[in-house]
This record gives C-alpha cells, structure tokens and sequence, in this order.
C-alpha cells in the first residue's frame, strides 16, 4: 500500500520536473497577484501592512484553484486514472499520493516564496514567520479539499471555472485562520489558537477528503 | 470464475442491455460481437467496476466482485482504448509504474525483457511521446506480460498494432488461455484459437444477450 | 421525518412517486397559503410593535423563518444525498436537486431581508456579522451544487456528484460557522448582533413559528411539483409515462 503511495508521489514528481512550466505558473500568478494589490491600493506602508496576510493568503488560495484543474484530468485523458481505479490498492492511498506530489509541486513554493512577497508589504521578522507556518500548515488542506472539487468536476466543459466555484466556499475557515493567525501576531494577540485550529482543519482533511475524492473521481469516471 | 448476472447497464437515456447473463470459465475466451454503440465497451468496464451497472451483478468465484473489491481488482488486467502510459515517461517507467500500481512490482531487467519481448527494442527509454501509435500500444499491452491477473479485459487490443505483433499478442492470448487463464476480448480481428475455448456473445441484437 | 420515510421508501419507483406526488402537492399549497395568509395577518396586525425598533422589526417574521429554512433544506438535501448514495435509488438524486433551487431562494430572501432590516436598525445594508457571513457563504454552497448539476449531462453522475459535494458540505458548514463566528469576534468593529434575545413575546415567536410553517409547506409543494417534471423528463422513455393521461393529450 505504502509502496503504490511512493510508486504515484515519485511518478507525478518525474512528471512534474520534466514538464516544470506547470510548476512556475502557479508560482508567477501568485506572485503576480500579490505584487498587484499595492499598485491598486497605493503604496502607504501602514495600509499594506494591515492588509499584508490576506493579501498574501487569499492570492495563496487562488494560485491553488488555477492547478486544481489539472490533478485528475491528465490522467484521465491519457487512461492512467483507469488503472488507478481499477489498482488492488485502497483509492484513497492513490489519491492521496497525488495531492502529495501537487502540493510539494504547487503549494510548497508558494509557502517558500511568501516571506519574500511579505518583505514587501514591510511585515516584521515575527510576522514572517507566522505566515511561514499558517501557509505550511493551510496549503496542504487547501490541495486536499481542491481534489474534492477537482474530481467532481472531471472532464467537465469549463470545469476549471466551475471548481473554483465549488471549492473557494470550502477554503474559508482555512482563510480566516491562516490570515487571522498572522494578523493575531501582528497585534500582539498570540496566533497560537489560530495555528491549533488550522492544524486540526488539515487533519480533518487528511482524514476525509481522500475519501470523498474517491469516491467522487468512481463517479466522475464512468 | 466468472459469473455475469442479470446485468443492465444504461447510458444516458439509452439502455444498452439488460438481463444479460454468462459465466467464463478458467480457459475460456470470451469473444464480444456488436455493432458500433451497442454497449461492448460498457459491458467490459461493468464487468472490470469503473461503471457501477444499474441492475445485476458480477460474480467472481460466487462472490460478489464489489464485495471483494481489491481482491478481485487484482485477478483483472483492463486495457481500454487509452493506452494508460504517460507521454513523458519512457516505456520503462510506465511499465514499471503500472506494476508497481497493480501490486506486483518488477525490476528493471524484468521491464527490460517485456518490453524487448513486445519489440520495442531500442527504444524501451525513450520517452512516449516521440514513439508511434503502434508502439505506444504495445508499451500499455506490455503489462499483460508481466501481470499475474487471471482474468484479461481486452478492449481493442489489436488497433494501430502491425502484422507481426498482431500475432504475437494473439500468441501471448493463446498461452494465457491455455495456462488456464481468462479472457474477455472485443476485436474486429478474427482471433485464431483452439474451438471450444472460445465463446460468443453477441450484443445489440434483439437487445438481449446470448453465448 | 420518521413517517415520511416510510411513506419514501415505499414510493421510492419513480413510476409510483409521481401520482403520489401529483396529489400531495395541491394539499401542501392549501397548507401554505393558509399557514402564509394566516402568518402574514399575524405579523402586520396582530403583533405588537417593538418599542425599540417601531414597525420596521416586522420584517423578521419574514427573515428569521426564511433563515432557518434556508438551513433546514440543505440538511434535508443532505438526507436525502446520503440516502441516495448508500441505497442507490434514483428518486433521492431527483429530491435533491428539486430542493436546492427552492433553499437557495429562501437564503437569498433571508439575505435580502436582512439587508433590508439591516438599513433602519444599523444604518446600513450590510454588516459583516457572523450570521450575515455564514448565510452568505451557504448561497455559494447552494449555487455551487446548482452549478455542478448543471454542468452534468448524464443525471447519474449529476446525482451521484451532487451528493457527494453536499455531504462534503454538511461536514463543513459547523467548520464555516464557527470559523466565522470568532473570526467575526476577533474584528469588533461593528458591535452588533441579530439576536432578539429574551425582548421576544410569545405572540412574536408563535407568528414566526406559523410562517417559518407556511414556507416549509410551500417548499415541499414546489419541491414536489419540481420533482415530478424532473421525474417525467427523465423517464420519458418508459411505458408508464407515455401511459399518463396528460401525456397522451
């Protein structure tokens, strides 16, 4: 079971590196995103300052959405997913491998690039480092709830609108908790109940949306 | 053994077939007939689980194959229309990947040998992507020779396939057969094997099925 | 709940569902419109005015019932989800998606409402209060099920797919609620609250009471009239369709 898990990880990495434009899209939209909302608002450090965490995780949240699409529709096109569906192996093992291999691929660059997106809205050292962790802790639930939408909506025409449409309202608590947590640093309130609360969402999300994803990709396929 | 079971399947608003039932037997091919859209390629999927059927059921040694679930997904090997390998991997790592997929992992040298076996020799690391129709299909068909599922669910497996490894899959299929070995096929090929071990269903036809 | 269940399960065919439903539906709108009717009379010229809020607080006879429907119907959408998946009987599927318009119009009518009470109480249309905040997000949850289905051409999988994404959703919304709720006490910027609390007479909280009723009879009578066109447009095929009497005319 285990080595199925390492066998669909390794194989969507190889995928990835060789194909590695799909990795820097993501990472140049969310970059792109945040690097936008001071040439709208105006450049008063204090301003930027306040709105600096949601900033950061709501474009977090969107750069997520834009490589949802393409979890599950690759393999459905080229006949892999049927294999999958059809492995002695529990589903939800698979599935959760591949959301692994699309998080490390998507999410955690964006995790690593955050504190530098964050030096430009003047966030403190202290700040930095709770955003680190609420996006380390947030992105993976973010990929694990998105796999959700993203087998509902397999094969879908304009699927890719459509499961930013169904999942976003799933993401909120991890917005507001991921968001509120570097807030909470910022004035001085202790983020530690926040960083909690975002650590049993994604434990939550472990638990069921390999699970629901399963059952929703046996659907999606017929 | 397989049973079939009163099974009905429905696409959108058509039903394709139903009361449809037949049992295979360890040895036994089972040749699916049937005009374009007359429901083979649903029956197949029915039978392997990607389609849940809207009424009957599928038995494997007189159980339930949903109730055995994994138990029975390893007994099967399915190869649809799409061939199942990523474009950017080299038929190695697809082959190897698969396996490692179906439970049953190989080395190196035994993907090397399939593959070579199948002829592709040559270009057994070379990515997918820049081999022919043919090869990329003799690349997903190459499962079958290292498998060790009982049951064959082959659907089209002779398309973009050239002469010769026309008859070296119908040689792979005859020795499976005659290990004991099951086979469901769909061909608009005339398969050469031994009478008797092979079996006719017809579908589309009175809307019913008959063996 | 429990009574009607049994009736389901007997009628769970479409082809015996469809009369059944057929002559519930004229008895649930009578139920509706005298619930309404008497509701309405009830909150305009029987209960008394709020001395706090004058007559403008009679808007809450319509947004507290719209509120809590606007819940109680995607908890049903959710039963009726659950059911569909773990039997596999097609009318679950259908009794879905024929509610799903019928809540997500109560949750726009309670979002409504209470932008409009919003206006004279608070001096504003809209506040981010945790209610507020939650109701919105359960439009999105109903839009995106609608959204979904509509998508799906084979109403299997619209079936299956939808229940999937409900369920999905009824785990979350206690996660969304509380999520927002102390999200909303961390910001507090706008002090207030929509809760009555104990100012509410009884004669208030039985008009609510009869209209929160009057709604639940009228979103049956339109979820049923719903559930048989879906009924008769899916099983078009059959012979006890085209055996209808108002087929053949």
């Amino acid at each position: 079971m285990f080595e199925a898990y390492l066998a669909i990880l390794k194989r969507d990495l190889i995928l990835a590196v060789r194909r590695r434009s799909d990795v820097f899209t993501t990472l140049f939209f969310f970059v792109i995103v945040v690097s936008l909302f001071p040439l709208g608002i105006g450049p008063e450090l204090k301003t930027l300052r306040l709105i600096a965490p949601g900033v950061v995780w709501v474009a977090a949240l969107l750069a997520s959405m834009l490589a949802l699409e393409r979890l599950f529709a690759v393999d459905y096109a080229d006949g892999t997913l049927e294999q999958m569906l059809l492995a002695p192996q529990p589903l939800s093992v698979l599935v959760l491998g591949k959301v692994t291999a699309h998080w490390l691929i998507t999410g955690l660059p964006l995790v690593l690039m955050a504190p530098l997106l964050g030096l430009q809205y003047d966030l403190s050292i202290e700040a930095l480092k709770v955003l680190l962790i609420s996006l380390l802790l947030g992105t993976p639930a973010l990929s694990l709830i998105g796999a959700i939408g993203a087998a509902l909506t397999l094969g879908l025409r304009g699927g890719g609108v459509l499961v930013s449409l169904l999942v976003l309202p799933l993401c909120i608590p991890v917005l507001i908790f991921g968001a509120g947590a570097v807030e909470a640093s910022v004035s001085g309130l202790g983020e530690v109940g926040h960083l909690y609360m975002l650590g049993a969402i994604v434990l939550l999300a472990l638990l069921l949306a390999p699970l629901a994803t399963s059952a929703a990709l046996r659907v999606s396929a017929e | 053994m397989l049973q079939v079971v009163d099974l009905e399947c429905v696409r959108g608003d058509r039903r394709l077939f139903s009361e449809l039932s037949f049992e295979l037997l360890p040895g036994e091919l089972l040749h699916l007939y049937g005009h374009n859209g007359s429901g083979k390629t649903t029956l197949m999927r029915a039978i392997c689980g990607l389609i849940q059927p809207t009424a009957g059921e599928v038995l494997w040694n007189g159980e339930s194959s949903r109730k055995l679930a994994e138990d029975f997904t390893q007994e099967v090997i399915y190869v649809g229309h799409k061939n199942g390998i990523k474009d950017d991997l080299s038929g190695i790592e697809n082959l190897r990947i698969s396996c490692a997929l179906d439970g049953c992992p190989i080395s190196e040298q035994q993907a090397w040998d399939a593959l070579e076996e199948i002829g592709l020799r040559g270009q057994e690391d070379l990515p997918t992507q820049v081999l022919s129709q043919g090869q990329k299909r003799r690349v997903g068909l190459s499962r079958l020779l290292v498998h060790k599922a009982r049951l064959w669910i082959l659907d089209e497996p002779f398309t973009a396939l050239d002469k010769a490894a026309v008859g070296f899959l119908q040689s792979v299929i005859r020795r499976h057969i005659d290990q004991g070995g099951m086979v469901i096929l769909t061909t608009h090929q005339e398969v050469t094997l031994t009478e008797g071990q092979v079996k006719r269903l017809q579908l589309g036809w009175k809307e019913e099925g008959h063996v | 709940m429990n009574s009607r269940l049994i009736n389901w399960f007997k009628f769970s065919s479409p082809a015996s569902f469809y009369p059944l439903a057929g002559k519930m539906v004229p008895v649930f709108t009578l139920i509706a419109v005298m619930l309404i009717g008497v509701g309405l009379y009830m909150s305009f010229f029987v209960a008394p005015t709020d001395y706090k809020q004058g007559e403008g607080y009679r808007i809450i006879f319509v947004h507290v019932p719209a509120a809590w429907l606007s819940m109680f119907i995607y908890l049903v959408m959710a039963f009726w989800a659950a059911l569909g998946l773990v039997f596999n009987t097609r009318l679950s599927g259908m009794m879905a998606s024929s509610l799903a318009p019928t809540g997500a119009m109560f949750t726009f009518i309670a979002l409504w409402t209470g932008a409009f009470w919003g206006k004279p109480m608070w001096g504003t249309w809209w506040v981010w209060d945790a209610r507020l905040t939650s109701e919105l997000i359960l439009l999105f949850l109903y839009l995106g099920f609608i959204a979904l289905q509509g998508a799906i051409d084979d109403s299997r999988r619209s079936d299956r797919a939808g229940a999937l994404l409900i369920l999905v959703g009824v785990v979350n919304i206690p996660i969304i609620h509380y999520s927002v709720k102390w999200w909303n006490t961390l910001h507090q910027g706008a002090s207030v609250s929509v809760t009555q609390g104990s100012s509410m007479s009884s004669i208030m909280l039985w008009t609510m009471l009869i209209m929160a009723l009057g709604f639940w009879a009228y979103a049956i009578a339109v979820a049923l009239s719903r559930v048989r066109s879906i009924i008769l447009e899916r099983e078009r095929d059959t012979t006890w369709v085209s055996e209808l009497a108002e087929v053949r005319r």
